[in-house]
């Protein structure tokens, strides 16, 4: 043998050699290889630095499990993945792979000076350690930790790639295609059941495809699946995660084994719901504690077989086997017929099964009884290995360039765990297996612990005549945790083996313990000297390997994270090049610039018109409720705190919403257009809230009110016109309707036609101007502006935005809910006392009001505020103060909510939640801003025609 | 994602049509104005935190719309039962 590819063997395609790269080194494999396998047929052992003690380390296992050989691949430009198992990686033609944590190189790597001062890391060292001065943690501390400690480098580019995302239901779903899985998906088969089987790995067949002797079989079956029409296979697709009622989460790769950048999604996220699942997941071999077991060349046997006979490749041209199970020997044999050469068998047990003793001295292998290894030589790559009696004595080398271990085997219950199956230990098996499930859930094959690997012994570290204080010997390879770790963790006190693992961080890793949870147990166990099962095990979470952000993003992201609402109106102010924002989802136009202007110019300008001719105004996206029924006034007489019963038809009132607890939820005008019918408006952000409130009030507790609720939020186009020029714009428009202000005084309705077009008209003002609110059916909403602009263009109409809506009702002292109020302010808090029906004896909040807290002194009240300097426009969430003289940290008594430049006013004006705030009227409060202290003066909220003059007319 | 079975529709539906509203069977008093602060405070901010089988209420958001009641252990996150508003507690 020349190298380390065997000669025949293997399920890899030697006509089609592959060219590859890693850290700029070119490399040739074969079609069917995996990136750790060719690299490793090149000689290749050095993978990786640990995360910790930047140690050199090469490959553990052949699949998820493996700990060390952490690569990135780049695709070209945003296409940079980090932290893949090289032993996941499907080689292709061209690839380019680096390794990771490491500077300037992976052999020489300066970062590994944490491992020539490893005594002064143990456990907790960063928790000890970096705790002082504490403002030198965030600048100092962290960032070398990070620079040193760490895993990939995180992808700075956008991501280019798509990823798909689908739902599917099925009968029996199986998780894993290894020979039990096979197994249980052609049985399923037989039935007309709908069955989907999935597999990680790139072929179907699991452990199969490393037993040339069940390749017959495995091409038989998959055959036969292949034919059966009820069968869906998913290979390249990892379950990363059981939930609630059979509800798996899985991700399909499409495109990362291709070369060159290929069409369509790079992933897929499958949701399947399951009537049954079945879990194949097989079981991961475990590798044993020894001094030296992290230098590359140390494996797990059944990963150096899989390699040997799956891929052609020899880990090693001379190969020992440190073994506490008889399945290491099985795979030495194995390799051994496949042309590995075998330096020597050492087991930990005195006695082994009479057969295994009898093929190796058929095969001419050097085997030790009742040994250990007790350490290894060679800093990048194995070189020789120290073997000693258990008792320490008859220390001799063994010259070997690979070690394999054998510890025994761990079933893969992680989904099991997830679906929060209840766990047995089996002390035959050293292991935790699935015991009762809380799904409609199985276990099968190694993943339910029936195995045919033989017998073990369980060793937690092995035997060795060194200092055990000074022992390298690692039990989490990719968190750099050695059994010295977890014993000081022991001897600090810690107790439960959930506090052992944060303090250790044993099993934290992106492998999440998958070789290290029950080394780590053991260790704990025999130092805390009880059982493993009075430790119990620590709690397995999705996803069972890392997926990407792509792969759960799915579509939601960009113009696609969530849904942009737009009112018919949009596209005229998109077309006029309005300035947007996002308000409850609704795109909204928030001013509409000239050429030149910003957005203090175009506010003051719309203020202006408004408030001397006409404005226009989208208000299409104000929430709307029709509430119908013979109990309509009553209901909502219940519900609001004003009187509604006596309220005719034809007019309108503003409506204040409480909830149980007396704080204001939510406010709007609403007309009652019949005795039994009513147009409430909501907040554009509260309009499902309200309509879940009422629907919960009108099922659960007055069932007996014949009332029903519609949302027609999206039913309506609304277009606020504002301004003293307002009728006039109108009247040429509307038919049906008197207009003047003896027929249709403020707060009224009146239904008839606008353009043709049938509308319910409201007369109400949010400016404190002469205002309509003219409702259209949305699909109108356009058409009817453009008309109404057309007819408006002699008295120089303008269109308005939220900004301007926000100042002009500030001038008036309106609220807007959830601006100046937060969840914790009364109506007599924001001076709505006059909508608090006096009279009634019950609405929804009314009882609240009564509450010692409510009525008690001190309460933070909705005030105006003047400040001193006229031109100083306060930042809204500025702290209030009572004397700006007192010391840090100061007593703060409340909080600017609104606060703006008032065109109108020539000055700024605010809106407060002051403690105490309407018996301070008149009184200077301070507002404290870095760099100068503001002095304001606490005033009415009403800045603008407090008398209303403007509005009736 | 939990499976809610509900008894208007009477089928079984993914969690994400369904809003989570409360603990059940708190009928709102008669006349809250007859109710003592504490009275009022038991009804308003009182509610059951046990350990199993919580009467709680549901609403299908995204289906019929109404609310109904279930009966939900709150340590294995299993639906016993569910049943319509109006019906005794079970």
């Amino acid at each position: 043998m020349t190298g380390y590819r065997l000669p025949t063997g293997g399920r890899i395609n030697r006509a089609a050699p592959l060219t590859f790269s890693f850290d700029g080194t070119s490399f040739a494999g074969f079609e069917g290889d995996t990136l750790a396998s060719a690299l490793l047929a090149s000689g290749v052992k050095l993978f990786g630095r640990s995360f910790k003690y930047h140690r050199p380390r090469g490959l553990v296992g052949s699949g998820s499990e493996e700990p060390n050989a952490l690569i990135s691949v780049t695709r070209g430009p945003g296409r940079f993945t980090p932290n893949l198992r090289a032993t996941n990686v499907d080689l292709y033609q061209g690839m380019e792979a680096t390794s990771q944590n490491r500077w300037p190189s992976l052999k020489f790597d300066f970062g590994a000076i944490n491992d020539r001062l490893g005594m002064f890391f143990p456990a907790g060292f960063y928790n000890k350690t970096f705790m002082w001065p504490r403002s030198f943690w965030e600048k100092l501390y962290e960032p070398a930790i990070r620079r040193m400690a760490g895993l990939g480098q995180a992808p700075t580019d956008v991501d280019p790639d798509h990823y798909a995302a689908t739902y599917a239901h099925c009968d029996v779903l199986i998780i894993g295609a290894g020979p039990a899985g096979i197994d249980a998906a052609l049985e399923a088969a037989a039935t007309n059941k709908r069955i989907i089987l999935i597999d990680e790995q790139d072929e179907l067949g699991g452990g199969a495809l490393s037993d040339p002797t069940l390749w017959p079989w495995l091409e038989r079956s998959l055959k036969a699946l292949a034919a059966s029409p009820n069968v869906q296979v998913l290979a390249r697709t990892t379950a990363f995660g059981y939930f609630h009622d059979n509800f798996i989460g899985a991700v399909e790769r499409f495109t990362d084994h291709l070369p060159g950048i290929p069409h369509g999604p790079r992933e897929k996220l499958w949701r399947i719901r399951a009537a049954e699942v079945i879990l194949a997941q097989g079981a991961i071999e475990r590798p044993l504690v020894f001094e030296g077991n992290d230098t590359p060349g140390v494996m797990l046997a059944s990963a150096a077989k899989v390699f040997a006979l799956r891929y052609g490749v020899a880990v090693g041209q001379s190969v020992a086997l440190m073994a506490s199970h008889d399945s290491g020997w099985n795979d030495a044999f194995a390799m051994a017929g496949a042309g590995v050469g075998i330096a020597a068998i050492i087991d930990v047990r005195d006695v082994v099964n009479e057969a295994l003793l009898t093929k190796a001295n058929g095969l001419g292998i050097n085997v030790r009884l009742g040994h250990s290894v007790i350490g290894v030589r060679g800093r990048l790559g194995v070189k020789a290995i120290s073997v000693a009696r258990n008792d320490g004595t008859a220390v001799s080398d063994i010259t070997c360039d690979a070690l394999l271990m054998a510890g025994g085997w761990t079933p893969t219950v992680h989904l099991w765990s997830h679906s929060k199956g209840s766990l047995a230990w089996r002390d035959d098996l050293g292991a935790f297996v699935p015991d009762v499930p809380n799904e409609n859930v199985r276990c099968v094959g190694a993943c339910a612990g029936t195995w045919n690997f033989g017998a073990g012994v369980v060793v937690d570290v092995l035997p060795t005549p060194k200092d055990p204080a000074r022992l390298k010997a690692f039990v989490d390879f990719q968190n750099d945790v050695t059994a010295k770790d977890i014993k000081l963790a022991v001897r600090e006190g810690f107790r439960s083996i959930e506090h052992i693992k944060r303090y250790t961080t044993n099993g934290m890793a992106t492998d999440q313990g998958k070789t290290s949870n029950l080394n780590g147990l053991q260790i704990a166990s025999t130092a805390l000297n009880k059982p493993v099962t009075d430790i119990g095990l620590t709690t397995f979470r999705p996803p069972y390997t890392p997926q990407t952000f792509g792969a759960l993003a799915g579509h939601a992201k960009g113009a696609l994270f969530q849904p942009t609402r737009k009112t018919n109106i949009d596209s005229w102010a998109e077309e006029q090049g309005a300035v947007f924002e996002l308000v409850a989802q609704w795109r909204r136009a928030r001013y509409f610039p000239k050429a030149g202007e910003d957005m203090l110019a175009a506010v003051n300008r719309e203020c202006r018109m408004v408030r001397s001719s006409v404005g226009i105004f989208d208000a299409s996206t104000l929430g709307k409720i029709e509430v119908v029924g013979p109990d309509a006034a009553e209901f909502l007489n219940r519900m609001y705190t004003n009187p509604w019963k006596a309220l005719e038809p034809g007019r309108c009132r503003y409506g204040l919403l409480l909830k149980e607890d007396g704080f204001i939820t939510d406010d709007g005008v609403s007309a009652r257009l019949a005795p039994d019918r009513f147009h409430l408006t909501t907040t554009t952000g509260g309009a499902a809230r309200v309509l879940n409130l009422m629907e919960d009030y009108l099922q659960t507790e007055w069932p007996d009110l014949n009332v029903w609720l519609t949302s027609t939020s999206e039913h309506y186009a609304v277009i606020a016109l504002q301004g003293p020029n307002a009728r006039k714009v109108l009247e040429p428009l509307v038919e049906g309707i008197d207009l003047s202000a003896e027929a249709f005084p403020h707060m009224a309705i009146r239904e008839g036609t606008i353009c043709g077009i049938p509308t319910r008209l409201f007369r109400v003002s949010f400016t404190g101007e002469l205002g309509y609110e003219i409702n259209v059916p949305s699909a109108y909403g356009r058409t009817l502006w453009e008309r109404i602009m057309a007819e408006g263009a002699r008295y120089d109409i303008t269109p308005y935005g939220t900004e301007t809506m926000h100042v002009l009702r500030a001038e008036k002292g309106f609220i807007i809910v959830g601006q100046d109020t937060d969840g914790t302010v009364t109506p007599f808090d924001a001076g709505l006392d006059w909508a608090v029906g006096k009279k009634k004896a019950d609405f929804v909040g009314k009882r609240s009001l009564a509450r010692p807290d409510i009525v008690a002194p001190g309460r933070k009240q909705l005030v105006g505020l003047l400040t001193d300097d006229p031109n100083m426009v306060l930042e809204e969430g500025a702290q209030i103060v009572a004397d700006p003289n007192q010391p840090v940290p100061m007593k703060m008594i409340g909080h600017v909510t609104s606060s703006y430049w008032s065109e109108t006013l020539g000055r700024s004006i605010a809106m407060a939640l002051v403690e105490g705030g309407h018996s301070k009227m008149g009184q200077d409060i301070f507002v404290p801003m870095p760099g100068k202290t503001h002095v304001a003066k606490v005033s009415s909220m009403m800045f603008y025609d407090a008398e209303g003059a403007r509005l009736n007319v | 994602m939990i499976l809610i079975h509900c008894p208007y529709c009477d089928e079984k539906r993914a969690e994400l049509e369904f809003a989570y509203a409360g603990e059940a069977h708190i009928a709102r008093p008669l006349d809250p104005s007859a109710l003592s602060d504490e009275e009022w405070e038991t009804y308003l901010f009182i509610r059951n935190n046990p350990r199993g089988r919580h009467h709680e209420r549901w609403r299908h958001a995204h289906g019929c719309g109404r609310f109904f009641n279930a009966v939900r252990d709150t340590v294995t996150d299993k639906f016993e039962t569910t049943y319509k508003a109006g019906e005794p507690r079970k």
